[in-house]
């Protein structure tokens, strides 16, 4: 980790109407940091995430990032094309559902290859054979290559969408409740995995979860929410294992007691 | 019918959708392979029979022009035929089978072999204009990805035909890049004349009367085929020669002659294969059945 964040967070607020989505949220990413956003249902973890990912526009405060040339920009003053441009090139994002990352009607090959594809790699054996190797980095055997996602179980979607992302050698992946819809047996081989990629690609990625345990397996540090605020933010094993707040020390007592 | 259509303006189109429609070919003319929307018409004819391509016709063909109208190469055809009855009954102009003398051609899936010239103006009759719609079905989203020159998709495509067919099967509608920076899909014309659009001296104008686009490759102007490096565009070659003018290079049809498997390769442009006989050229069967006739006269 260096000493420059990667991403630096000030007031983030998003409202539906009167509702609150998550309300002044800030804090900094550092360069191969993982975060965790943890709370329950309808507590603002995927609205901040969207408005972070700039799929979602808040209603106020502002996201910079700091790009390859070392310098920051704010997100929601950059160009449409200019913010496109990063979210496939040095930006992932993975769905919870697979099927809303990839496309479900074109072969895995083509899938891991779309990105390369549209930064103009234009040489068809070059973009198969980094297909070929990222579909073994995510344990996917080489003969499924030209196979369809359709064809495939939860967890191997899940698998591909990630190599599908990580592609491109991006600097920060989002993801919204990875292992959400496993299994519990396939839940711990994709966490394995995830936790093996980002460690050595160096990724710094935000993880949106309701679950402790993948917080406690993925992160380094973590952002409690309730209600659309951060109630407590700091080192994963701190908060866990000294939560503070209340609404923590209750998340927390009622994951142990499973 | 003749007494029906004579009550209408000149060219069917009432002169102000014609002005409507002119400013969207001039706009589509400035912006080579942009789709520009127009209010298409209803046209006494059904979609799928080139109503896009007919209201273009209509609004630029004046008195003096010379349409031909071609489909699938053919003049003869009942679209080709029937398109051209309805110009002479409502623009009363000359009508012609020869490339060469056409001032406008307008066509379903082909462009003639013979070199279209300056001052020519070729307009294709398209069903669906939108190039990247097979893989993104969302028209926000494909406008978008236009806009940002996003065409990564067109290559997904290319790619998946390769992976499944071990090279690009694709044949006719065959993607290009339009001046270095629209992708356009050039109506379902075989890949074989993907070259012909290159650099044309004429003007080409593409009308879609269901999805209300129109767009157009001006003279003069870059029109690439999408491909990879190591999987290079290629047209369609033929081993035979046409058998009844022996053109060798051109665009051939499959004609089946009989129930026993008997076929034979003729030019799909049956002008230019009938020019080419006129001026003497002869193919295998041609020349076969005049063989067998001289022998039957002696
Ligand atoms: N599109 C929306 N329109 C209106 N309210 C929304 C919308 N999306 C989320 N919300 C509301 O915002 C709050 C936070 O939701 P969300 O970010 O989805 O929480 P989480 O991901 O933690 O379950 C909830 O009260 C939810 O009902
Ligand atoms: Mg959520
Ligand atoms: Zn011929």
């Amino acid at each position: 980790m260096t000493d420059t964040p990667l991403l630096k967070v000030s007031g983030v607020s998003k409202f539906y109407g009167s509702r609150i989505g998550c309300k002044d949220v800030n804090f900094e990413l550092w360069p191969g940091e993982v975060l965790a956003i943890v709370g329950e249902s309808g507590s603002g973890k995927t609205t901040l995430l969207n408005c972070l990912s700039t799929r979602l526009m808040p209603t106020a405060g502002s996201v910079e990032y700091r790009m390859r040339d070392g310098n920051f920009r704010d997100l929601y003053h950059m160009s449409e094309a200019e913010r496109r441009f990063l979210m496939r090139t040095d930006w992932g994002f993975v769905h919870q559902n697979p099927a809303d990352g990839l496309r479900m009607t074109v072969s895995a090959g083509a899938n891991v290859g779309e990105r390369l594809m549209a930064v103009g790699d234009r040489h068809y054996g070059k973009i198969r054979e980094t297909a070929t190797d990222w579909l073994g980095r995510v344990e996917i055997s080489a003969d499924r290559i030209d196979d369809q996602p359709r064809a495939f179980s939860g967890g191997m979607r899940q698998r591909l969408q990630i190599a599908r992302n990580l592609v491109t050698g991006p600097r920060l992946v989002f993801m919204d409740e990875p292992t959400g819809g496993l299994d519990v047996s396939v839940q711990a081989r994709l966490l394995d995995l995830v936790r093996g990629l980002v460690n050595d690609l160096g990724l710094a990625a935000i993880v949106v979860t309701h679950d402790l345990a993948v917080a406690r397996l993925l992160s380094h540090r973590m952002i409690v929410m309730k209600d659309g605020h951060v109630i407590e933010h700091g080192l994963t094993d701190r908060v866990l294992d000294d939560p503070r707040e209340p609404y923590t020390q209750l998340l927390v007592s009622s994951i142990l007691q499973v | 019918m003749s007494a029906d259509l004579a009550t209408y303006n000149f060219a069917y189109l009432d002169e102000q959708t014609k002005r409507m429609i002119r400013r969207a070919i001039l706009k589509a003319i400035a912006i080579p392979g942009y789709q520009v929307p127009f209010a298409s018409r209803e046209m006494p004819m059904p979609y799928g029979w080139g109503t896009g391509g007919v209201q273009v016709t209509a609004s630029i063909i004046g008195p003096d022009d010379v349409l031909k109208v071609i489909d699938q190469g053919a003049d003869d055809t009942t679209n080709a035929v029937s398109i051209r009855a309805f110009f002479q009954k409502v623009a009363d102009v000359a009508v012609t089978t020869h490339t060469k003398d056409a001032t406008i051609i307008q066509t379903r899936h082909r462009i003639p072999e013979q070199k279209l010239t300056e001052g020519q103006v070729l307009v294709y009759q398209v069903p669906i204009p939108e190039p990247l719609r097979f893989l993104e079905p969302r028209e926000t989203e494909t406008r978008k990805m236009h806009a940002l020159e996003e065409y990564g998709l067109m290559h997904v495509k290319l790619y998946e035909d390769i992976a499944i067919n071990g090279r690009i099967s694709k044949t006719y509608a065959y993607p290009v890049k339009v001046d270095g920076r629209y992708v356009m899909d050039p109506s379902p014309t075989p890949k074989f004349d993907n070259p012909k659009m290159h650099m044309s001296d004429a003007l080409q104008l593409f009308g879609a009367g269901r999805e209300k686009r129109i767009y157009a490759v001006p003279p003069h102007t870059e029109v690439v085929s999408l491909d990879f490096e190591d999987y290079p565009f290629e047209i369609q070659t033929f081993e035979q020669d046409c058998a009844l003018c022996g053109a060798h290079g051109v665009y051939l049809d499959e004609v089946v002659l009989d129930d026993k498997g008997g076929r034979m390769f003729v030019c799909s442009d049956t002008d230019h294969c009938e020019d080419r006989r006129e001026h003497g050229h002869v193919g295998a069967m041609l020349a076969q059945d005049s063989v067998k006739g001289q022998e039957a006269a002696e």
